[in-house]
């Protein structure tokens, strides 16, 4: 059904149900000032920027506030008239404006939100040229929000966007308002700081410079900033990101819109981890000569390495790859591995139970992100996907919040944002649910769209592959599977970027090979002599260093891999290269250039490359297009970027009739330092102090540098 | 004048019992059986045709909002609100009711909840009134004690009534605001539409009323719309209480015909202005929000909302603030600017940022330290506030200081003039030293 409408003298179609706003801005092309409010965010009116002028009504009418559908026609039934460019309008938006400014400092100089400030902006477009305010204007002590947040509240407009994004899309009630009239102040009512892993949206979310970023305070001005447009690989999500560099450094990290993988939210990893990228980074080969690690040239390094590659018999070589590894470089390897015919390669470096052989859909989260929005019953096994997978976790949030969502968690349990049942901790309860012993077998039946997802705490157990057919079968039973048009609820939630496309690509142990923990036995046994580790840092580094392999580390901080390197090959960051991601869904990216990696160190593929060359089994390629094309020749879904090509439904059949022999022990929590989950945010300083927030409580934070209590507010007019 | 026979308010001095014996010796809950008999839709049809229009302030007619709730009870329950968080300075009515004739309002709960298909009702009473609030209870305790109301009855009409204490905030007299504090949330004015009507207490229908718009329904009922209609003037029935204070001789709450002449109100029941009538400066006619109204229009000024309308002032709640000419009119207007500042609960731009600029502005004004182009700009803010906001606070925080403006002008040209005369002779006196 469509509204008839007149905006500023035309006629027009709208939509039912969209609001005054809406209509104006996307079916006329006007421009409607706000401050308030957000499209991803409840609506507050508050700010009164938005009025418009409704003909017949006796008051201006805020347009973010009021549908389509509650204007009355006029009295011959014509259609109800919309102004956007009267007098009256113009004088309410001037009088706003003008209120808004009157306590708002005169320090745009000295403020980092500067040039990208919607208040700044609209003053210009709406505001008055002169100040009538004669009285003093307000100052308002600064909050506390932690290391990340930094606040300047005499800033503050009073939007409440900050607010209702912690309530409502963080789930965390940290943040409101106390006080009344001009006295009312946002704050964190106890000062305690925010415990929110995507609490550094509501920099971006602050329409004004109150809420800023701390470590990125008096960094730069964003007209300064190369702006490039990437992916990040903190998690599996592979969240669109806007990295921002001034000349060899990256500034800054900010969310881009993709409805379909993070909206516009970005977690606090993602978006502060930039300063790991400029500490510890590996510059320059290094080489080990009597027992140290000394500098040595490309030439040099490679030699060493191709020495030694052809110096061993091919069946004791072996390749891990990292959390971080593109599918260019893991391509690479793959060639180079099977130039040597050497069997051991393996992807999987949490030890994951996954066996692409079975078809894409059996690791894939085949609902999709998006689709999570579509889903009525939701079983989590094994997972924490407020940690393993942020944004994800607030997409779960969101659909619960649209209305009546079961969620059972079978495994440890933990604070997820959203209320669940907890139907146990360890696999024989998912064992029950499959043979339909359980109550919530038949909730999920019910369901027109329900959902399993598995994450790593089941997966990477020794019965993780019977914990997934155990799954499947559920998956198969509900209906998860084939019932619904188009659905298929199986879900497979991946904690590394790199993991799905290693797996696409088949990097996994062929006849004969051995896993990650089998290599790091074999190393242990001296039953290997050399280990190739790309990127592998969580490993078991420590055996691995005790053991007479001869260990080469291509990567790009020195970090626990290259502490026990014999060679280290310094490669390029996800900043730093054009590269190709797939994230947990199954969907394609590519990474672009932002800054140039560090010293000589190179990028990964042109590396590998080069060591072929080096080992004489030359790879079949000179430039990364021509790599591509032999990439997207052997998995040519890569090339559809951004495209989730839909998986079958085979895998999750044949996976069903698998044995299911499961032990009793309980699924693990959450184990792992959420803020120093890979190399680079290990090298972070900011990930640090999280890392101690968390650990520690809000004092460790506190205890940070740089940062204080109370600020004093200094600006009184 | 009103007769004695057509008073409503029997007990408005605590002369006599407030106890359910002595309410029911005056009439209370008397065939309050037979009133529901005639039906939902019927009552609200009666108090439509009364005319009775909302006493908390804003007029609104009683019966056409009563029809606005759903007429068939969905899956959410509906609810009756009354507002007792009467914060108006200058009013003093419904605590009256509350401590001396309580049971009118109780019977006036089950009327109206029964007329718009509520079972459950909530009063929401003002934060500092504390006797009130126990008197209220010990009738309500009372009322289910004997079966008046609560589960079966002897109404045969399922009913709970319950009693809120706020704390204190003026905007939680607002009744969507109001609604947010009952819920246990930051009082703060909701978004219109949806009205409560639609979507009000707990996201069910929901009506707001007056605890004077309900305390007068059962009355009503029993006599009949025509009478209530046939007291007052067209468009402005029935009786009301008004509450007469400030420069009079005898200060009083006094139950009145709608549209009685002021001077007839002060002088007979108050003992007229303090000096004599000639004495008067202006009055503010309904509460602190309303505009004052000068003297000069006051001689032939009938007490209805359409003829106070005409002054560009209103009824409000018909509390008079009388103000004789000792009265510093500024200073008096900044006090009440000083308490919108106050009460504003900061959530709306105009309202937050603009009730202070206004109390400064004509703090200084009221000791001259002003420029004369000053006064053209407060009233460019008063007009920025008025109709900018989410609810009625800024027009309520505009107004006063409209009032002034308007007619009192003058008064703040010469008080900057005293002042930069007095700056210049100092300034020429330094000069000539």
């Amino acid at each position: 059904m469509a509204v008839k409408l007149i905006i500023d003298g035309q006629e027009y179609e709208v939509a039912d149900g969209i609001t005054l706003m809406e209509a104006c801005e996307e079916a006329a092309g006007k421009e409607i000032p706000r401050f308030c409010y957000h499209e991803r965010l409840s609506i507050a009116g508050n700010c009164r920027m938005c009025l418009v002028e409704v003909v017949g009504a006796p008051k201006p009418i805020a347009s973010c506030a009021q549908t389509v559908n509650e204007l009355r026609k006029g009295p011959k039934g014509e259609p109800p008239e919309i102004r956007t460019d009267s007098d009256l309008v113009r004088k309410a938006r001037r009088g706003v404006m003008e209120f808004l400014l009157i306590n708002h400092p005169l320090d745009c100089p000295i403020c980092d939100q500067g040039g990208e400030c919607d208040l700044q902006d609209q003053a210009m477009a709406y505001g008055f040229d002169e100040n009538r305010f004669e009285e003093n204007k307000r100052a308002v002590e600064n909050k506390y929000l932690g290391p990340l947040v930094k606040t300047i509240m005499t800033r503050c407009i009073h939007c409440t966007r900050c607010v209702r994004f912690m309530t409502e899309v963080a789930g965390v009630e940290e943040l409101g308002a106390i006080g009344r009239g001009e006295d009312m102040e946002i704050t964190t009512y106890l000062d305690s700081g925010l415990h929110s892993e995507l609490q550094g949206n509501i920099i971006d979310l602050c329409p004004v410079g109150a809420l800023t970023s701390r470590p990125y305070a008096f960094q730069a001005r964003p007209w300064e900033l190369a702006k490039t447009e990437t992916i990040d690989v903190m998690d599996a999500v592979g969240s669109n990101i806007r990295v921002d560099s001034r000349g060899p450094r990256v500034m800054r990290i900010l969310p881009r819109n993709n409805d379909a993988v993070n909206e516009e939210w970005i977690s606090d990893k993602t978006r502060f981890v930039w300063d790991g990228l400029a500490h510890g980074r590996l510059d320059r080969p290094w080489v080990r000569r009597e027992g140290v690690l000394q500098p040595a040239s490309w030439e040099e390094a490679l030699k060493v390495v191709a020495d030694r590659l052809q110096s061993v018999a091919t069946t004791r070589i072996g390749a891990i790859v990292g959390d971080l590894a593109a599918a260019e470089e893991m391509f690479a390897l793959k060639g180079l591995m099977a130039g040597l015919r050497a069997p051991h390669i393996d992807c999987r470096q949490d030890g994951s139970r996954l066996d692409p052989k079975l078809g894409r859909e059996t690791y894939l989260f085949n609902a999709t992100i998006e689709g999570i929005e579509r889903a009525d019953a939701i079983l989590l096994v094994g997972t924490n996907p407020r940690l393993e997978a942020t944004v994800l976790n607030a997409r779960i949030r969101k659909r619960w919040r649209m209305g009546a969502l079961p969620i059972g968690l079978i495994g440890a349990p933990a604070d997820l944002t959203y209320p669940y049942a907890h139907l146990g901790t360890g696999p024989a309860t998912l064992r029950e649910l499959a043979q339909g012993r359980h109550d919530f077998t038949e909730t999920l039946a019910k369901a027109e769209r329900p959902m399993v997802i598995v994450g790593e705490a089941a997966l990477t157990r020794d019965d993780g592959g019977s914990i997934l057919a155990l799954a499947a079968k559920l998956a198969m039973q509900t209906g998860m599977v084939g019932a619904a048009e188009g659905w298929n609820g199986f879900c497979v939630l991946h904690g590394a970027a790199s993991r799905v496309a290693g797996l696409d690509l088949g990097l996994t142990p062929g006849d004969g090979g051995l896993d990650v923990a089998g290599m790091i036995e074999a190393a242990r046994t001296g039953e290997l002599d050399v280990l190739y580790l790309l990127g592998a840092d969580e490993i078991d580094t420590g055996t691995l260093g005790r053991a007479t392999t001869f260990v080469i580390y291509q990567g790009t901080h020195g970090d626990r891999g290259a502490e026990i390197a014999d060679v280290i090959l310094p490669g390029a960051a996800y900043t730093e290269k054009s590269a190709t991601w797939v994230n947990t869904e199954g969907r394609p990216q590519m990474s672009e250039r932002a800054v140039f990696p560090p010293g000589e160190a190179k990028e990964d593929w042109a590396i590998l490359r080069a060591l072929s060359e080096a080992v004489g089994r030359t790879l079949p390629f000179d430039t990364l297009s021509e790599l591509r094309a032999l990439l997207y020749k052997e998995a040519p879904h890569l090339a559809a970027l951004d495209v989730v090509e839909p998986a079958g439904t085979s895998g999750i059949e044949t996976l069903a009739r698998i044995g299911t022999d499961v032990s009793d022990t309980p699924l693990s929590a959450y184990a792992a330092d959420y803020y120093k989950t890979n190399a680079i945010a290990r090298a972070s300083r900011v990930m640090d102090d999280l890392s101690r927030a968390r650990l520690g409580g809000a004092a460790g934070a506190a205890g940070g540098e740089g940062i204080q209590r109370g600020e004093a507010t200094g600006t009184d007019g | 004048m009103l007769a004695d026979k057509d008073r409503i308010f029997r007990n408005l001095y605590g002369l006599h019992d407030w106890r359910l014996a002595g309410a029911r010796a005056r009439g209370a809950w008397d065939g309050t059986r037979a009133l529901l008999e005639m039906g939902h839709d019927a009552i609200v049809e009666e108090i439509k045709n009364s005319g009775l229009r909302g006493r908390g302030g804003a007029g609104f007619p009683t019966g056409l909002k009563w029809s606005f709730m759903p007429k068939e009870v969905g899956e959410r329950p509906h609810y009756l609100v009354i507002n007792a968080d009467e914060s108006e300075p200058g009013t003093c009515k419904d605590r009256e009711i509350m401590r001396h004739d309580p049971h009118i309002l109780i019977e006036g709960a089950l009327v109206a909840a029964f007329a718009m298909r509520a079972h459950t009702a909530y009063i929401y009473i003002r934060g500092e009134f504390i006797r009130e609030r126990e008197r209220l209870e010990a009738a309500i305790a009372e009322a289910y004690e004997a079966r008046l109301i609560g589960k079966n009855n002897i109404h045969g009409w399922d009913f709970d009534l319950h009693v809120h204490h706020g704390a204190g905030a003026y905007i939680c007299g607002e009744e969507t605001a109001l609604l947010e504090s009952l819920e246990g949330k930051k009082g703060q004015p909701r978004l219109k539409p949806p009205f409560p009507a639609n979507c009000g207490l707990y996201g069910a229908p929901t009506t707001v009323n007056n605890v004077e718009s309900i305390a007068v329904a059962p009355e009503i009922l029993r006599r009949g719309a025509a009478w209530f209609a046939s007291l007052g003037r067209p468009n402005n029935t029935g009786t009301k209480l008004f509450c007469i204070s400030g420069h009079v001789e005898r200060p009083c709450t006094v139950e009145e015909e709608m549209g009685i002449p002021l001077r007839e109100l002060l002088e007979r029941h108050a003992g007229g202005v303090r000096g004599g009538w000639d004495n008067l400066l202006a009055v503010i006619p309904g509460g602190s929000s309303v505009p004052l109204v000068p003297a000069a229009q006051c001689q032939d000024l009938t007490m209805d909302f359409d003829a106070l309308a005409k002054v560009k002032s209103g009824l409000g709640t018909a509390a008079v603030i009388v103000m004789d000419k000792s009265t510093d009119i500024v200073k008096a207007i900044a006090r009440l600017s000083y308490f919108y500042k106050h009460e504003s609960c900061g959530q709306c731009t105009p309202c937050r940022e603009g009730t202070g600029w206004m109390w400064r502005v004509l703090t200084r004004m009221a000791e001259g330290r002003a420029e004369r182009e000053e006064i053209d700009m407060l009233w460019d803010v008063t007009r920025q506030v008025e109709g900018h906001t989410i609810c009625a606070l800024g027009d309520a925080a505009a107004w006063p200081v409209q009032g002034l403006l308007r007619h009192f002008r003058s008064e703040i040209e010469a008080r900057i003039a005293a002042r930069q005369a007095e700056r210049g002779a100092r300034a020429s006196a330094e000069a000539a030293e």
